[in-house]
């Protein structure tokens, strides 16, 4: 059969290139998520706010942790950086810090940004550092075999977790919210064009921008807990996703099978790092302060 | 290529080796840093964060070390040199990034200020105990480069001499203070800009389409790009080709590691870093590196006073090991004796360097404090005997 349509000439002038393609390196597919993960629907809707940005794409960066989100950075036609477990901020933060004409996307997965990497989300969210973190949610670690994470809601059931969850979970735009950033955002994978927008808003947003992603994991999340496949996730996200922009995110709590409520929640202007720091030494240094020049010369 | 004179503070001061090590980033280039505050080494970076405005750069203060060791290869993707600053404990929680420094082949350099330990040990005392943990600290097989200053002078020095050699050979480069040579304030001259070389990053010439971000040049060392510059390329800690992209393969793990390794030899065989006294004549060879080569010095000369024909071999660069002096002295002499604050580590490297050809005795001390001179005579005259 599959050698059947192998044997149809192809003809060159009615092949459609992907549009998305240019944004990828398509030298890497296939990839390695399973049918049905939610991942790849988010790097289209990525790939299409790159496109309607406008942005030089030489300068757009692209860091992720580890984990099956952690991926996207190697699919990125981008300057990417796959980084260490829980440290794709820190390293973001300094290559803005370092480069700050590049727009800095972290790009992981809810176990690699809220777990081990808790520490750096809130504190890049205090300091408003100028980059844009886009967390897939499936509420599991995926690439470990679905164990339990800190965004799992309780009762689910999972590798670590062989009797149900019984932790609470974070809620993680509020958590977002209340450490201080610019702007917080939710979408699931069944609302492709939303999140497109609302990513393509936050590349063009100052400060530390939140996008949460809920997106299904069949493989391993879903089957544990009897949900289905990819087609059942996007059946439950449609029927229990309420749009509520400007829902306070205290109100926005997730639960194993109730309401997801999504919407862009905050979007606020604080000063960004480098503003606060450029002010800072300005007030007190005056015409002794150097503005920074960080990147080194060539031999 | 001479320093750039914004960040040289020329002349005769009066500094302690933290400080001088911050006068020695800033005369190396280094325009970023990022730290965690630890004792005894965060003068290091109060300096910095005092003078950088001043010079045109970033100091910030991270949430915890593992945060500063990545923020520092962020900001030299960004095209940056930077570094951090440690001490025992926030060493240990470092040693992940250490790993993706040597795998990313990121220039950056870590300065760890040594004190006792283990855990939190002793925060305001000096030891040298931390010499294996920078050579083997993190996962997997690679290599790295270690210096040992014994004054505020080589702090400033030999900073710049690390910095220069993390980017010719694209390693991490550990400054290993301890906390005495750290606190200690003796006079540091700072030449003219002009006087001091430093190795500039060897930035590629090749265009984004015939740019492979992995592959070595014929000293085995990749060129260099940074973000932004259209070259769109991909860092991965994971095992990659020489085009960056992840590769879970038997060959591609032997060859990167293998050359990971191997790119070093040059450094190993011939450029190791040393000083040397009474070596001519010598029977016994008192081997030391860091604070301990100042005790080693005094009984070293009370040896020759008392007609022990006592000479000495002071490490400065211990990584990668100078094992062909090491070698080359075991063939002629009786004995080596080893004085290190540590229960005995870097002698275990000159007992494999010797290989029984020279008696090699080790004078551990458990730090807090250093070695009393009269002590390391003890072993030189019992290993003259």
């Amino acid at each position: 059969m599959s050698e059947a349509i192998l044997d149809i000439p192809l003809d060159s002038t009615k092949t459609a290139i992907n549009p998305v393609e240019p944004y990828l390196r398509m030298d890497r597919m296939p990839h390695i998520w399973c049918p049905g993960c939610g991942i790849g629907t988010t790097v289209n809707c990525f790939a299409r706010a790159l496109e309607s940005s406008g942005l030089n794409l030489d300068k757009v960066a692209i860091v992720s942790g580890i984990g099956c989100t952690g991926r996207v950075a190697g699919y990125a036609n981008l300057d990417s950086f796959h980084t260490t477990h829980g440290r794709a901020i820190p390293f973001a933060t300094g290559l803005k810090l370092s480069n700050p004409e590049l727009q800095v996307v972290v790009y992981s997965g809810d176990g690699d940004l809220f777990a081990i990497g808790g520490n750096h989300f809130i504190h890049a969210a205090r300091r408003n550092m100028d980059i844009k973190v886009i967390c897939v949610n499936n509420l599991t670690y995926a690439m470990t075999g679905g164990q339990t994470g800190p965004a799992t809601p309780t009762e689910v059931i999972s590798a670590t977790s062989p009797y149900g969850v019984f932790e609470p979970s974070f809620n993680l735009v509020q958590l977002a919210e209340a450490a201080g950033a610019s702007y917080v955002a939710r979408w699931t994978t069944y609302h492709v064009k939303q999140l497109s927008r609302s990513m393509e808003e936050v590349l063009h947003k100052k400060g530390f921008c939140f996008i949460e992603v809920l997106s299904p994991c069949p493989t391993l999340y879903q089957r544990r807990n009897k949900m289905g496949d990819g087609l059942d996730a996007m059946k439950f996200y449609k029927e229990v996703s309420k749009v509520r922009h400007g829902a306070p995110t205290s109100e926005c709590a997730l639960t194993r099978a109730g309401e997801i409520v999504v919407g862009k929640f905050v979007d606020r202007d604080r000063p960004d790092y480098l503003e606060l720091l450029n002010r800072q030494m300005t007030a007190t240094l005056g015409d002794r302060y150097a503005t920074p020049e960080v990147t080194c010369s060539e031999g | 290529m001479h320093a750039d004179p914004n960040g040289v503070l020329t002349g005769v001061h009066f500094l302690d080796g933290d400080h001088a090590c911050c006068e020695g980033t800033l005369a190396a280039g280094a325009r970023f840093a990022a730290g965690y505050p630890i004792t005894p080494s965060t003068e290091v970076v109060e300096r910095f964060a005092w003078r950088i405005p001043t010079v045109g750069g970033i100091f910030i203060q991270m949430e915890d070390e593992l945060a500063a060791s990545i923020a520092i290869q962020g900001a030299v993707w960004g095209g940056a040199k930077a570094f951090t600053v440690t001490s025992g404990p926030g060493f240990s929680l470092m040693m992940e990034h250490i790993g993706y420094a040597a795998i990313t082949e990121t220039p950056c350099v870590f300065v760890n200020v040594q004190r006792g330990g283990p855990s939190t040990g002793l925060p305001t005392l000096p030891a040298q105990a931390d010499m294996m943990q920078a050579k083997w600290g993190s996962h997997g097989d690679y290599s790295i480069i270690a210096l040992c200053p014994n004054s505020p002078q080589e702090c400033f020095d030999l900073t710049v001499t690390g910095f220069n050699l993390a980017e010719e050979f694209r390693v991490p480069v550990m400054m290993m203070l301890d906390e005495c040579v750290g606190h200690m304030t003796e006079k540091v001259v700072i030449p003219e800009a002009g006087q001091i070389a430093i190795t500039p990053r060897r930035f590629t010439y090749k265009s984004p389409a015939e740019f492979r971000l992995f592959e070595p040049r014929e000293d085995l060392v990749p060129d260099m790009v940074k973000a932004g510059d259209g070259y769109r390329f991909h860092v991965t800690g994971l095992t990659h080709d020489e085009r960056g992209y992840p590769s879970m393969n038997v060959e591609t793990q032997d060859r990167l590691v293998r050359r990971m390794r191997d790119k070093l030899k040059p450094f190993a065989n011939g450029r190791a870093v040393f000083e040397a006294e009474n070596l001519d004549d010598a029977e016994v060879v008192v081997v030391s590196y860091g604070i301990t080569s100042r005790v080693a010095q005094r009984a070293t000369q009370m040896a020759r006073a008392q007609g022990v024909r006592a000479g000495k071999f002071r490490i400065i660069s211990a990584w990668p090991f100078p094992e062909q002096h090491i070698r080359e002295l075991a063939g002629r002499v009786k004995a080596f004796v080893f004085p290190e604050l540590n229960l005995g580590q870097m002698v275990h490297e000159v007992e494999r360097c010797a290989a029984g050809r020279a008696k090699v005795i080790s004078v551990p001390h458990a730090g807090g404090s250093v070695h009393k001179p009269e002590v390391i005579l003890q072993a030189i005259l019992e290993a003259a005997r």
